[in-house]
């Protein structure tokens, strides 16, 4: 043992060196994932039956939804995704203000999405679509299925909207170690680890836009 | 024989102030934090079977109301599913000895394990606010509408209590797979690992899996209840019978979550009382996996009589008989095992005898309620009550006291006292058989669960029932009394008492924090018995 190895600073003291901590962290967040892929999917099941139950409250109900504002997420969230992965990519070269601005950009697009949503849902709730005893749907025929509809699509959403917030915490606090040169060109696996989480939260969104806002559409 | 004294520093004197142990992050303090949580809600869960069992000794409701006893089976049975059984062996045992026998330093997320447990006291801070406001009157089902429309007890935080804790295990089970997969010591190949880590790493792909399942769950009750979404209410077009599959889907393979570290510690201590190498590890190993799987496609036999279609009760039905398969090959390997060894009958090797014997009984008992026919005959009757007792009491909480007293010299460094041990591990096993058997009976004649009044003709059944409970009950305490009087004044153990094969025996008992001097080199076959016990003896 001729060579004299200094531990990086980064590594934790329960791992060897940091090639096994970078394997060990990667692979937790894919366990987490598919964690929340079965989290949602309970959701998911539960759309799939009530919408063949009730094909036509469901489309009616979704024709409903603003699909601009549905549409213009969509985007808004592949274009995060994507200055998503440029920051991964900056931070592999180490291109620590690179870093920092594709961080920045992805969040403030996450902060688009939230403030489009908000609208959303202030929009549904003046014309009384929140679930309850305000709520109102023309045909009253469809009324309570279309209810069903409108709980589904406030859950869904709502606990989309909580990931993003919460993926929204996880970037500052990776802005803050790439500002204060936590995250090194040997040490950045918790950008390209987070950048799993938000293109997750982005894939949730892509089921979610077609479930919600498309299927009244066709035909 | 030289005298044993105990390691200069270890885990337990690596630091005495309360911060040394709130704030730890060793994988080994940790386990002790669950312990003594979890040995809290057992007695918490324990008191209010008391409760139960006194109520049933006439048949007339004459101790509790109709709806405090509601309350009580329904605490009963959530405190000792979330709070006890799951957590039991995997946060204890497993977060203990997961490093030691790969070989590894501490778990790949140290302060992820410590959330966990903060999770997990979380949820138990909710569950006893339940409690304290009146408790919860669904069952530990929750079933729906009653748990959503017309139940007015305290249903969201219990909920609530079940949701938090859900995340614990998960990050729990989370944290078991990524060490497995990443942390094991140089050598130590997926077939050299001891069985227990194959259980383990079963154990947590089902929590991975199953827990958001019941998570989600869970919110939407709590969304229906409160906010009036109508995802299960038939009055706002929702249907009661998916809540059904939506629990049954984690709470049948959460009945594996229970059982299969209990399978694990079994052969451990089969192996190394019996001396012997397990018979058949690979088949062991994968029977565990195979049980992981399976448990995952049956959930539909908790609806045979909640308007589940003939076919699909069929197909759940043969789905259920499956799982009997890698159930009895560990059972008959085990056996196999056993046979021409040389035993020694120490407790741990009694509690795993009881546990092979229970666990066959909850078995076979469970392919009579797999099979549609019969099961429409013993639907919600005690017959029910005393399955899932002889395997999550028979089976999981023996493998768990049995894995206690095994690796207790290990955790504490200092034996318990054999002979005590001994008898109220009999103790256990004839109370418990006294408390459930008459149960299968009972439920056999009719009698339903969850009725605090019953017919006289079922009195002389229920009063050997209650009274097979008082001495499952003294069981339990004289454990719980000589442990904690052993960590004192027990015998040093030395580093290996039982002679026993594994990375954990190489180590120090207490071990170090860091647990191993070097990172130790696996060169040999796990159970490597003949080769061990000399070297013991030398
Ligand atoms: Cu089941």
């Amino acid at each position: 043992m001729a060579e004299i190895v200094h531990p990086s600073p980064a590594l934790a003291h329960q791992f060897d060196n940091l090639e096994q901590q970078k394997e060990a962290s990667t692979l937790g967040m894919w366990v987490f994932l598919t964690t929340e892929v079965l989290f949602f999917g309970g959701l998911f099941v539960t759309y799939c039956i009530y919408r063949l139950w009730y094909p036509a409250a469901f489309a009616a109900g979704s024709r409903e939804m603003l699909i601009w504002a549905g549409a213009t997420n969509t985007a808004v969230l592949i274009t995060s995704s994507l200055t998503m992965a440029l920051a991964v990519h900056a931070a592999q070269t180490g291109n620590r203000r690179l870093l920092m601005s594709f961080l920045i950009v992805t969040m403030l697009l996450g902060c688009v999405f939230l403030g489009i949503k908000a609208f959303e849902y202030h929009t549904e709730f003046a014309e009384h679509h929140v679930p309850g005893a305000a709520f109102e749907f023309q045909p009253q025929a469809l009324r309570q299925n279309a209810q069903l509809f409108f709980s589904l699509y406030f859950v869904m959403t709502g606990l989309h909207a909580l990931h993003m917030i919460i993926g929204l915490g996880l970037m500052s606090f990776m802005l803050w170690w790439a500002w204060n040169g936590t995250i090194t060109k040997e040490y950045y696996n918790p950008i390209e680890v987070s950048g799993l989480y938000w293109h997750f939260v982005d894939i949730v969104w892509i089921f979610l836009f077609p479930l919600l806002y498309l299927i009244g559409r066709h035909v | 024989m030289r005298t044993l004294v105990l390691p200069p520093h270890h885990y337990l004197n690596d630091g005495y102030g309360i911060k040394s142990w709130l704030l730890t992050r060793d994988h080994k303090r940790i386990a002790l934090l669950y312990l003594a949580a979890i040995t809290f809600f057992f007695f918490l869960g324990g008191s209010f079977a008391v409760l139960i069992r006194l109520e049933l000794v006439t048949p007339p409701g004459d101790l509790v109301s109709d709806e405090t006893y509601n309350k009580l089976f329904t605490m009963h049975g959530v405190i000792m599913v979330f709070f006890f059984l799951i957590p039991s062996i995997p946060s204890t045992l497993g977060n203990f000895l997961v490093p030691l026998m790969i070989g590894a330093k501490d778990l790949a997320f140290p302060k992820l394990n410590l959330a966990s447990w903060y999770i997990y006291v979380l949820g138990g801070l909710f569950t006893i606010y339940a409690l304290v406001t009146g408790g919860v009157d669904t069952g530990w089902t929750f079933y729906t509408p009653y748990s959503t429309v017309s139940s007015t007890t305290s249903v969201i935080p219990a909920a609530m209590g079940i949701f938090i804790t859900g995340f614990s295990s998960i990050l729990t089970g989370l944290n078991f797979i990524v060490t497995i997969h990443r942390m094991r010591a140089p050598g130590m190949t997926w077939f050299r690992m001891p069985l227990f880590l194959w259980s383990i790493y079963a154990t947590s792909l089902i929590m991975v899996l199953g827990t958001p399942v019941l998570a989600i769950t869970m919110l939407l009750v709590a969304a229906e209840r409160v906010l009036h979404f109508g995802f299960f209410d038939p009055a706002l077009g929702g249907d009661p019978v998916l809540f059904q599959h939506l629990f049954w889907f984690y709470s049948h393979p959460a009945v594996y979550i229970m059982v299969l570290p209990s399978m694990g510690v079994v052969s451990e201590i089969v192996a190394a009382f019996c001396r012997k190498q397990i018979f058949g590890y690979k088949f062991v190993a994968f029977a565990s996996m195979a049980i992981a799987v399976l448990g995952f496609l049956v959930w539909g036999h908790h609806l045979y009589v909640a308007g589940e279609s003939v076919y699909a009760a069929m197909i759940f039905s043969a789905l259920s008989f499956m799982v009997a398969i890698p159930s009895a090959v560990k059972v008959f390997n085990w056996t196999a095992t056993m046979y021409k060894g040389s035993i020694s009958w120490k407790t741990p090797m009694l509690y795993a005898m009881g546990f092979i014997g229970l666990f066959t009984i909850g078995g076979l008992t469970g392919l009579f309620i797999a099979a549609v026919g019969f099961d429409v005959h013993v639907t919600d009757t005690y017959f029910i009550i005393a399955h899932f007792h002889y395997i999550m009491v028979g089976g999981a909480l023996m493998g768990y006291l049995g894995g206690l007293h095994y690796w207790w010299p290990k955790i504490s460094g200092r034996l318990y006292p054999e002979s005590l041990a001994k008898l109220s591990a009999g103790i256990i096993f004839l109370g418990f058989n006294l408390t459930f058997f008459p149960q299968f009976i009972l439920g056999y004649l009719g009698m339903p669960r969850r009725y605090h009044a019953y017919p006289p003709e079922f009195q002389v059944l229920n009063v050997l029932s209650s009274a097979g409970a008082s001495i499952l009950g003294v069981g339990y305490l004289i454990p719980m009394a000589y442990l904690m009087w052993s960590l004192r004044y027990g015998k040093i153990a030395g580093a290996n008492p039982w002679g026993a094969s594994g990375l954990e025996w190489t180590t120090t008992s207490p071990p170090p924090t860091e647990n191993f001097a070097e990172t130790p080199i696996v060169t040999e076959e796990p159970y490597t018995y003949p080769l061990r016990a000399e070297a013991h003896l030398g």
